[in-house]
């Protein structure tokens, strides 16, 4: 088989020279004492001057996640990690908090461009003073928010999101701006003893996303955050909230990118959406994380607490997600679809390489009558690579009518990596109907030949086929990002940047 | 004889069928055309008893019987056949055991006595070979790896197997080559006399050079909103049927003339 | 002799130590270190709880509450038997072998009592099952009076064999755990159709372990149909060689709660393992299905097909695991589980599962559940059949699907009637 072999030796020239995300800024930063205790926790909440009833929410957390244990179910190694020995806080010095492009550091602006999130050209090209901009080249404009370490540092098109009364800020903004929204969602759907990493979460948050779309509103721009960690030793610990109040509609897109470290970084995220009546959240994710080198050293471990409320009749909420990067991924976007008619769709596409494992899926929870759910994993195992799609569907006994499918796809490239599936139905509704399919294989020797034959090199024919593989999934992607998720996939296997 | 007045029925809350009138007199085939979400299908689905479909208004009787509050096998045994458009598989149902379960317990609504598997294997090989089906097709399940044309003719064997006095062919048309439209068109026309009435559903015209109807009746909107003899189908075909729609006031356009009225 | 604590993993443990002298083997050392190691596993995890992964979805609790003791001496005398699936048969009556019940003689291979031919199984005795893993087989291997033990030797084609399991209602709740040894030499085959009938409260923990060697065939079809005051909890361990086959089929209609669980390895180039069954639970009663499959070597193949049916109150299982090792290129295996739910009180929960290291390799699973489907209900209806006899039909034609894929006819025709029979029982208690 030598075709095989010639691929599998293109996937092993991917090293971490691939990763041109890799560089490290070098900023003047501050960080909070190493460690983690009760004093942390009151040091971030003072740091961001924070209501009294948050760092009592904080408090409760941590006490939580003290009398917690680090979950083993999941199909992925590392050694413990040592929560004592990381940084809970790292900001640019200067201001902390959201501020006008101007003020903005140049070398963070810099950055940003380097990483094609071009936040100042985007603000200028759009016009952002000039209301009812005409976005350059015909595109739509973007509205970003950046968050770098533990703060976010720049959120553009404020001012025109707002006269929809739309609110994209930092969530430390809307702590200090929208203090009864905040309050009253905040945890409402990851609650602070939900699970280790979302306690953890829920003690040290720094920053993050808050979105809130008004009733009936359809937000006229794709939202995005970037996130971005830089400093060494420190673990990133974003907190994202959207509502989409009765029949509005939101697309969010987020980034992820890292240094390359011979050390394991942590990034616990907690997500959390409300979708009301008729509303629709649309949320999309290319994790580009640092997955570590060709031997399995450094990267970041991204585990991440995702779940989506719909409590509103014919609500709906998508999660789409490309995973390419992190040494681990465990991460479970999830819908509770409470309201009747709601649905909840998950798509994802999970790559791993060299050492990187995956152990990624979604769950279903079908409270509502008629809900429905559509579940679509891809998942692409290489090098030393292991992935492991994991999947709950929950039907319950009033939820007639309720309808879910899911197909989980595994391809293989190379012997010495590992795919599996682990889906888990449980149904107590007789009129519901679940059908899963799950299939594993290798990219076929005739489709190889098929596209050398026509003259595609050995690396181009596995791109290509892998890329028809994802399809299904890269097509739930916004335009620009699916452009660059495909060159992603091609360049995590390849080993030819493109 | 079937007797249609004042028809109405909804899908979830959606209103299909908007008041049809209509009467197939015994020993008559007659047609029924229209374009696409007409009405057409949900009609038969109606006069069957399929779930789902709500009758908010009017009646209908078959031989002078109020078939409208009968379960569906009780229509089926009152004489009342649909020739589904998409005929459903069920596998591990074998053919041979369907039929003669049908058959028997259309037998015994009918007052007559059930056959034995020897009578009936006698009636079935016999028809079957009528419509030139082979004889496996008893064993297989019924439906599964059938293909399109084959599941036709096994709607219209189960409707000479089942010999009901009003048949409803439901675009039984589709998905047909011209070999197959001739043989399920002999199997209707062979049943044609003084005790069998039919109304074919359909969308083109081909059919009926094969089937020719006492009378057309053009379905819009829900209603009917034109009847004539075999001729109607020839004008349909050369002016389609955004000519009628023309023709009509506004009050029975299917296009938005609803909101204007 | 009375103890305090006579229920659960203590009480069982309790009554190892009162009657490990008495046990069968008790002066057998190589036993004694077998059944105290077993001990020790089972004293150290006890009864699987639902926190145990693998019994997610599956209480003991109502076994492990019960005050079971071992029967430890036989019933004697005639007994009325079930109708004969077979000439051939071993009859075991509370999980001890009746000789003057079986008719076993002139056949061309061994079938003989365990009890009394222990030094011949000590070689096969605990080479498969895992006490350390199961906690159930742990149990068993503690404190197996008796089994069948089946020797054919290679090339011999042993034909049919029917065993025979009776549990007779002694009037408290009893518990028995048989161990049966079947090894087929290499291109010998076999057919052994189980039927398991028994009332009263009682527990019947069965453990297998069966060698099929090289291009040697095994087709076993179970028929669980103890009464509904009856726990089944049966373990198979089966490892098949080169070019072997182990065919599988099991229907559970009948216990209280069922558990089949089924670990088999395919550890031989080309060897084939088909597991297939049906199970149904009606009011008040738990099926569960759990299978895991080790493909150990290349070219080998495994098909799985279970079916659930669900009537009143009752819960359904159905957990299977494939695993395809690094070496096992080529391998091509296919699962599929459906369920049919008949109440609206009914549960089914169901984890396929993929563990795949091998990248040449063809594996799928899927999984269906779901109520009658309506479209061929109104079909059949719209025929003229009523929706009760048209509903007996698809869930006929459902169940028979699953049956299709068995070739010997005599099995076959024993399952189907096992389905026929459960269908028409549920059946005459609705109407």
């Amino acid at each position: 088989m030598p075709a095989v072999n010639e691929t599998i030796e293109a996937v092993q020239s991917v090293t971490e020279s691939t990763y041109k995300w890799g560089f490290e800024t070098d900023i003047e930063m501050e960080f909070a004492p190493k460690g983690l205790n009760e004093d942390i926790v009151r040091f971030i909440s003072a740091k961001k001057n924070e209501p009294a009833w948050l760092l009592e929410w904080r408090l409760r957390a941590f006490a939580l996640w003290k009398t917690m244990e680090t979950p083993l179910w999941a199909a992925v190694k590392h050694p413990p990690i040592d929560f004592q020995d990381s940084y809970y806080y790292a900001a640019p010095k200067e201001k902390v908090g959201p501020k006008s492009l101007d003020e903005v550091d140049p070398e963070l602006l810099k950055t940003y461009a380097k990483l094609g999130i071009p936040l100042r050209e985007q603000e200028i090209l759009a016009g952002v003073e000039g209301a009812g901009s005409t976005p350059a080249e015909g595109r739509m404009p973007i509205a970003i928010d950046a968050v770098f370490d533990s703060v976010s540092v720049a959120t553009s098109y404020k001012e025109r999101l707002g006269k929809e009364g739309i609110i994209f800020c930092s969530i430390s903004e809307a702590v200090q701006e929208h203090p009864d929204l905040v309050k009253k969602y905040l945890g409402s759907v990851v609650p602070q003893g939900d699970n280790f990493y979302a306690a953890l979460n829920s003690a040290v948050f720094t920053d993050g996303s808050f979105v809130y779309i008004p009733k009936g509103v359809r937000c006229p721009m794709e939202l995005s955050t970037y996130f971005r960690i830089n400093a060494k030793s420190t673990g990133q610990f974003e907190r994202t909230l959207i509502i989409a109040d009765a029949g509005s509609h939101v697309s969010y897109l987020e980034g992820c990118t890292a240094p390359m470290r011979d050390e394991n970084q942590l990034h616990a995220a907690v997500v959390e959406l409300v979708a009301m009546d008729d509303a629709t959240i649309k949320y999309s994710t290319v994790q580009n994380w640092y997955p570590g080198d060709a031997e399995g050293k450094g990267g970041i471990y991204n585990f991440v607490t995702k779940r989506g409320a719909c409590r509103g009749a014919r609500s709906k909420i998508s999660w789409t997600q490309v995973e390419t990067g992190s040494a681990i991924t465990w991460k479970y976007p999830s819908c509770i679809l409470q309201g009747e008619d709601s649905v909840g769709e998950f798509y994802s596409v999970a790559i791993t390489n060299n050492y990187q494992q995956a152990d990624t899926g979604t769950k279903m929870f079908h409270i509502g009558p008629r809900t429905k759910s559509t579940i679509v994993s891809k998942g692409i195992s290489a090098g030393h690579g292991q992935n492991t799609y994991r999947g709950l569907v929950r039907i319950g006994a009033k939820a007639t009518g309720a309808r879910n499918f899911t197909q989980c796809d595994s391809l293989l490239i190379g012997d010495l990596c590992g795919a599996h599936t682990v889906p888990y139905i449980e149904n107590r509704c007789m009129s519901a109907k679940v059908e899963h399919e799950a299939t594993t294989s290798r990219i076929a020797e005739d489709q190889l030949f098929y596209c050398r034959q026509r003259g595609l090199t050995q690396e181009e024919a596995v791109g290509l086929i892998v890329n028809g593989f994802c399809r299904e999934v890269l097509k739930e992607l916004p335009m620009e990002f699916a452009v660059e998720a495909q060159k992603l996939l091609q360049i995590s296997l390849e080993g030819s940047v493109g | 004889m079937l007797r249609i007045e004042g028809l109405s029925a909804e899908i979830d809350g959606k209103e299909i069928l908007k008041g049809i009138d209509l009467e197939v007199p015994t020993g008559e085939v007659h047609a029924i055309m229209g374009p696409n979400g007409s009405g057409k299908s949900t009609l038969s689905y109606v006069l069957s008893g399929r779930e789902g479909y709500e009758v908010t208004g009017g009646t209908a009787t078959l031989n002078g019987v109020d078939i409208l509050a009968m379960e569906p096998e009780e229509r089926a045994a009152a004489g009342l056949f649909l020739a589904f458009q998409y005929p459903v598989e069920l596998p591990g149902v074998g053919n041979a055991t369907f039929l003669r379960t049908a058959l028997n317990a259309v037998r015994k609504g009918r007052g007559e006595s059930e056959l034995d598997a020897m009578q009936f294997l006698k009636v079935a090989r016999q028809r079957m070979k009528a419509l030139s089906m082979p004889e496996d097709m008893l064993k297989r399940g019924v439906n599964v790896g059938f293909s399109g044309g084959e599941k036709k003719r096994n709607e219209i064997l189960q409707m000479a197997m089942l010999e009901p006095s009003m048949a409803i062919l439901d675009e039984t048309d589709s998905g047909l080559d011209i070999d197959a439209l001739k043989i399920v068109s002999d199997g209707v026309n062979a049943m044609r006399g003084p005790g069998f009435s039919a109304l074919v559903i359909t969308h083109y015209q081909r059919l009926l050079d094969y089937i020719v109807p006492d009378r057309v009746h053009v379905l819009m909107g829900g209603r009917i909103v034109k009847s004539g003899g075999p001729e109607l189908a020839h004008e349909l075909e050369a002016q389609g049927y955004g000519a009628i729609q023309e023709g009509l006031p506004s009050k029975h356009r299917f296009d938005g003339g609803e909101a204007a009225a | 002799m009375t103890t305090a604590v006579a229920t659960g993993a203590a009480g069982f443990l309790a009554r190892f130590e009162g009657l490990k002298d008495h046990l069968p083997g008790a002066r057998k050392p190589w036993l004694n270190t077998l059944r105290a190691d077993a001990a020790a596993h089972f004293a150290a995890r006890g009864f699987p709880t639902r926190r145990v992964e693998q019994w997610k979805y599956t209480d003991l609790g109502a076994v492990a509450q019960a005050h079971f003791t071992e029967p430890l001496t036989m019933v004697e005398g005639a007994i009325a038997l079930p109708v004969a699936n077979a000439p051939d048969r071993a009859v075991f009556v509370d999980g001890r072998f009746r000789a003057d019940l079986s008719m076993l003689a002139g056949l061309p291979y061994r079938a003989v009592g365990l009890a009394q031919h222990l030094d011949e199984a000590e070689a096969q005795l605990g080479a498969l099952a895992k006490p350390q893993h199961e906690p159930l087989a742990a149990l068993n291997t503690m404190l197996f009076e008796d089994g069948l033990f089946i020797d054919v030797p290679a090339g011999i084609d042993g034909g049919l064999l029917e065993l025979v399991s009776i549990a007779l209602d002694p009037g408290r709740p009893f518990a028995f755990h048989p161990r049966h040894l079947i090894r087929l030499g290499a291109g010998a085959s076999l057919t052994l159709i189980e039927t398991a009938t028994g009332r009263g409260q009682c527990l019947h923990n069965p453990v297998f372990e069966i060698t099929v060697a090289e291009g040697a065939t095994l087709t076993h079809g179970r028929l669980l149909q103890e009464e509904a005051t009856v726990f089944h909890l049966s373990t198979i361990y089966a490892t098949i060689a080169a070019g072997g086959t182990y065919d599988n089929f099991t229907v559970a209609a009948g216990p209280r709660l069922t558990r089949n669980e089924i670990h088999a390895a395919l550890t031989g180039p080309r060897a084939t393992c088909h597991m297939n069954g049906a199970q149904m639970a009606a009011e008040g009663q738990h099926v569960d299905t759990t299978t895991s499959l080790d493909h150990a070597a290349p070219d080998c193949a495994s098909r799985q097909t279970y079916k659930t049916v669900l009537t009143g109150r009752s819960r359904g299982v159905f957990q299977g695991k494939i695993l395809v090792r690094r070496e096992a290129q080529k391998t091509d295996g296919y699962q599929m589980n459906q369920a049919l739910l008949l109440s609206e009180d009914a549960e089914i929960d169901s984890k396929p599962q993929l563990e795949i290291y091998a990248d040449d390799v063809k594996c799928s699973h899927g999984a269906t559940v779901g109520a009658l489907d309506a479209d061929s209900l109104f079909y059949l209806r719209a025929r003229g059949i009523p929706e009760s006899q048209a509903k007996a039909m698809l869930v006929e034609a459902f169940l028979h699907e699953a049956v299709e894929t068995v070739t010997d006819e005599t099995l076959r025709a024993a399952l189907t009637r096992a389905l026929d029979s459960w269908w028409q029982r549920q059946g005459a208690a609705a109407a």
